[in-house]
């Protein structure tokens, strides 16, 4: 396989997006067991030493749980889900805004196109 | 862990490496970049224990480096050093007799993911085919370290793909140190945890890629070019 990365932000935290949006989407859902550093790694096309740092940083981040002997399992703490979709929600929305705002737009006429764009 | 202290080697007038000082902990991927002439394929042999250094130390696991390593070592080299009417199975029978660690299952087996036949001739494969074999021979050392050097050089970017996928499939980190030269950097840098960048035969910057990326918010080429131009300045 091996996937596209973005050349000035560092891999490991392009990894821990592209899991947090397979959670949010749910393609990967509470409980699911993360495949094992090496597995990732190849499938992904990165060294294991950057999974493993990934791995890392979400079990501090404490969307993953280890379980001793059984790898990584996505959180089933819901709480700490819905914490992590809200905060993708707001930064896609405050992105949104500083590009729209970087050209000029009136606020009234953004929320008014989005509101009629949704519908 | 692979210590050099102070290396120095000159052919002839011509300074190849200018006092090296490096530090390199086991357990890694590590590039070795630098323009050419910079004194990589130099840095390599040393390490490999192929060339004698001029002065200085080199440490490998705390003994000095000799040529007796090379059974310790899976090394690489740049140069096409096999036989041309081998075939690949010739070669890795070759392999077998000179080198205790060789696994033949495991070099057949990068072999097959390759898609090299085993028993084409090697001088009648094209230089990519004949860069995937080389490729297999060498990991097919279940060797502490392995160097090598442009592995990657002259091969088009498919191959290079190819190759790169081998090298995360069949090297283990929890107990194998990989060190490469290459100057693929831009299609490379997914596979290096460290990159060494070296100019004029000295070490100009030794940095970990993330924090390349994270904090110079510059990606890999750019802060190269910026660095060794830094370099020529200072």
């Amino acid at each position: 396989m091996g996937l596209d990365f973005e050349k000035d932000k560092p891999i490991y935290q392009q990894l821990i997006d592209r899991l947090s949006g397979d959670i949010i989407r749910g393609v990967r859902k509470p409980g699911d067991k993360l495949p094992s550093v090496r597995e990732y790694a190849i499938e992904v096309g990165v060294n294991a030493n950057t999974v493993q740092r990934v791995y890392k940083e979400m079990e501090s981040m404490e969307l993953t749980e280890t379980r001793r002997g059984q790898g990584s399992f996505i959180t089933e703490n819901e709480e700490r889900l819905q914490l992590l979709r809200d905060s993708k929600k707001e930064d896609l929305v405050k992105s949104f805004i500083a590009n729209v705002e970087a050209y000029g737009f009136s606020k009234d006429e953004i929320v008014e196109l989005v509101r009629r764009e949704i519908k | 862990m692979i210590e050099l202290n102070n290396v120095k080697k000159a052919y002839g007038y011509t300074k190849a490496l200018n006092g090296i000082n490096l530090r390199l902990e086991p357990g890694k991927i590590i590039g070795i970049a630098g323009e050419n002439g910079s004194g990589k394929s130099t840095l390599l042999k040393a390490i490999a224990g192929v060339s004698r250094i001029g002065s200085g130390s080199v440490l490998i696991d705390g003994k000095p480096v000799s040529r007796k390593d090379a059974e310790r070592i899976a090394y690489l080299p740049d140069a096409d050093m096999f036989y041309s009417y081998f075939t690949v199975g010739q070669l890795f029978s070759y392999y077998k007799s000179q080198f205790a660690d060789f696994n033949e299952t495991k070099a057949k087996e990068v072999l097959d993911f390759l898609e090299v036949p085993l028993s084409s001739k090697m001088k009648n494969l094209s230089k990519g085919m004949r860069g995937r074999a080389k490729m297999a021979a060498t990991l097919g050392r279940e060797s502490r370290y392995y160097l090598m050097d442009e592995p990657f050089s002259g091969l088009d970017p498919m191959v290079r793909s190819d190759l790169i996928k081998g090298l995360i499939r069949f090297t283990d980190l929890e107990r194998q140190t990989l060190i490469l030269s290459t100057h693929e950097i831009r299609e490379v840098e997914i596979l290096l945890d460290e990159l060494v960048l070296l100019k004029s035969g000295k070490v100009l910057a030794h940095r970990h890629l993330d924090e390349i990326r994270g904090e110079t918010g510059m990606d890999t080429v750019e802060w190269m070019t910026k660095e060794t131009k830094a370099g020529a300045a200072g």
